[in-house]
């Protein structure tokens, strides 16, 4: 009998058919230098020391779980416990990943990151880690995204870093993506690219989600030590995919646990202004990964279409295609006005309120709670805060009237 | 062997500078982009590198991108593609090299588009978002049909990862001048000369011709002292942009060292 392979140990280029590195030649140097720098971090006993210092006394790790009682009788008969990521340093998820890299970027002597972000999140935290550890910092963001987060930009500005609009095509984070990239081939030699989520050429897939994995191992300890179970399912929203990686990936070969994705379905699954990319999209590639995308039958990308900017985008990260394929997780749409009653509803049954990201896995635990048996804990990733939401959120509940 | 290398070494041989220009099928429209292709190579530049428009063009500046969306905006769909490279291979010799984005290949799968492009009259392919090792399918059908397979080399390309382009590559070896975009600069990098030279020492018989940031008869001159092409874009559509057919075949002609 041949020894059991185990999901949690595939570490790219490929995740199954998934992943790899379409890009240009120009980038392939300091992908390789990106990863043998890794490599040789992840077996340096100092790294993990700063970065563990780091967590604990700078992004405020590990980050508590709360049980949400009141939200939970609204999905039925279940118990639903919350990862607090929005209690992180800045307000999110994303610090986990920009820590990290930003070390590496140390390590590799330069001076210079650059970043795309769509909610503004990843650029924030990108801003702050380049203020604490003297970087400069350019950070695209679609111009689209510019106003509706304008908040975020604010805040980018404040901590140092300069915030560029990206005027081409759809105007959101896929373009902002874009720009990054031609900045990186043109500036590699002093700049690191410090992509947001676990998609992009390898080795990125890997080295987001290996950061951010801190979550579902913080988790799953945590759910054993305090409560004395797992889950029977850990549940997160999907746009890139990087804090849904980040929960599952220490659940992956525990088998009886389930993993629910959920998507960004817009104004509906059968309209075509969603970003249910692992849902409705096809096998492709776009930004140096093969993965499910939003495309056409030319192979151009569709736009995609989410009230929240964290979660528009028509790609997502490889590791998710292959778990879909396998059937480890699932993945189901979340529409945008699903997503925002959940958003209310938590902040007015628990005082706790969500980004409308992690909005949308709230909505899929109430949408598909009362399908699991009496009883069964859910643990969700509580990704990021609303506060930057508050102009959205305002308008659409017309509490700004 | 291919006849783009063929071309390459005669002009090689006669001492004369080789010209690759660029434009992208569609732009502004389907027919225009023929006429406009067809002016091109009427007027001097010995290899044609014909785009398809794409949406996420990340190895394009700005001139490149706002044309190629422009296509996409006026209605350019793959499916028109062949018909326009055979429109174009009909009326001119030029061998004609179709640069893609690797993504609209995929989807209508590579063997059909390298049956297609052959049938079409086309050379072969440039891929600026394929490197090597990703491109088991398109090397072996590129074989099978011999067709052109032009992989780029780049500054930060280490020695290894030039052996292997210069082992892959037919037709030409695209060497970028520069880390960076297209889109014209005034100071062509030095380092082109050290990429050249990288791919030289591999012993290749595959021509080596440099691009990306190209802009004045004096940079051709310069980089076909040293290369066997220069490749130039962005000033082609600039200048069909802002002054037609008329300044396009214009500038062709003095890249190409007329006046």
């Amino acid at each position: 009998m041949t020894e059991k392979t185990h999901l949690q140990d595939q570490n790219g280029p490929y995740f199954g058919e998934y992943g790899g590195r379409f890009v240009p030649e120009s980038l392939i140097a300091a992908l390789d230098q990106l990863e043998e720098t890794y490599a040789k971090a992840k077996a340096d006993p100092t790294f993990a020391l700063e970065l563990d210092e780091l967590n604990k006394t700078y992004v405020g790790r590990p980050s508590i779980i709360t049980e949400v009682p009141k939200f939970a009788a609204l999905a039925g008969d279940i118990r639903v416990f919350l990862k607090r990521e929005d209690l992180n340093h800045t307000g999110s998820h994303k610090i986990n990943n920009v820590i990290g890299q930003a070390l590496l970027a140390k390590r590799m002597g330069k001076k210079r990151i650059i970043a795309e972000t769509g909610a503004g999140q990843h650029g924030v935290a990108s801003a702050t880690a380049a203020a604490l550890f003297g970087l400069e910092c350019v950070v695209y963001m679609g111009e689209v995204d510019t106003q509706r987060q304008a908040l975020n930009v604010a805040r980018m500005k404040l901590l140092g870093a300069e915030v560029v609009p990206v005027t081409t095509g759809s105007r959101t984070l896929k373009d902002a993506i874009n720009e990054a990239l031609r900045d990186w081939v043109a500036n590699v030699d002093d700049t690191h690219y410090l992509l947001g989520t676990v998609a992009g050429p390898h080795p990125f897939p890997t080295i987001v989600r290996d950061f951010h994995s801190v979550i579902g191992r913080e988790a799953r300890q945590q759910m054993l030590d305090d409560y004395g179970f797992l889950p029977d399912v850990v549940t997160a929203c999907v746009g890139g995919g990087s804090n849904a990686i980040g929960l599952f990936h220490s659940f992956l070969d525990d088998e009886e646990v389930a993993l629910w994705g959920f998507e960004a379905a817009g104004e509906g699954m059968d309209t075509m202004r969603h970003a249910a990319t692992l849902s409705k999209g096809k096998v492709g590639v776009l930004h140096g990964a093969k993965s499910y995308m939003l495309q056409d039958e030319d192979g151009q990308t569709i736009e995609s279409h989410s009230i929240s900017a964290g979660l528009d985008y028509p790609g997502v990260g490889p590791e998710h295609s292959w778990l879909k394929d396998l059937n480890r997780a699932q993945y189901f749409g979340i529409s945008d006005d699903e997503a925002m009653q959940a958003l209310k509803a938590l902040s007015q049954t628990e005082g706790i309120i969500p980004a409308i990201e992690t909005a949308h896995a709230l909505a899929g635990v109430i949408k598909y709670g009362s399908t699991l048996a009496p009883g069964s804990t859910v643990l969700l990733n509580l990704s990021g805060r609303g506060d930057k939401d508050m102009e959205t959120v305002g308008k659409y509940f017309g509490f700004l009237e | 062997m291919s006849k783009t290398e063929e071309l390459l070494n005669t002009l090689e041989l006669e001492g004369k500078p080789a010209l690759i220009g660029y434009f992208p099928a569609g732009y502004p429209t389907v027919a225009d982009s023929v006429e406009a292709c067809v002016a091109m190579c009427e007027s001097g530049i010995d290899i044609l590198e014909l785009g398809v428009p794409y949406s996420d063009p990340v190895m394009d500046g700005l001139v490149i991108q706002v044309a190629t969306e422009q296509a996409l905006t006026n209605g350019f769909k793959l499916s028109m593609f062949f018909d326009l490279l055979k429109q174009i291979t009909s009326r001119v010799a030029t061998p004609v090299l179709v640069m893609s984005y690797w993504n609209p290949i995929m989807q209508y799968g590579v063997e059909r588009f390298a049956k297609d492009l052959k049938a079409a009259g086309g050379a072969g392919l440039i891929t600026p978002d394929l490197i090597p090792d990703e491109a088991a399918d398109w090397i072996r059908y590129s074989d099978e049909l011999e067709l052109d397979r032009v992989f780029m080399a780049t500054p930060s390309s280490s020695q290894a990862r030039l052996d292997q382009v210069a082992r892959l590559s037919r037709g030409f070896i695209y060497a970028v001048s520069t880390m960076g975009i297209t889109g014209a600069r005034e100071d062509l990098d030095a380092k082109a000369r050290g990429v050249v030279s990288g791919v030289k020492s591999t012993k290749t018989d595959v021509p080596v011709c440099v691009g990306i940031g190209i802009s004045t008869a004096e940079q051709v001159t310069e980089v076909n002292s040293y290369a066997d092409g220069a490749i130039v874009g962005s000033i082609f559509i600039k200048a069909y942009r802002d002054g037609g057919i008329e300044e396009l075949k214009r500038t062709v002609k003095q890249l190409k060292g007329g006046n």
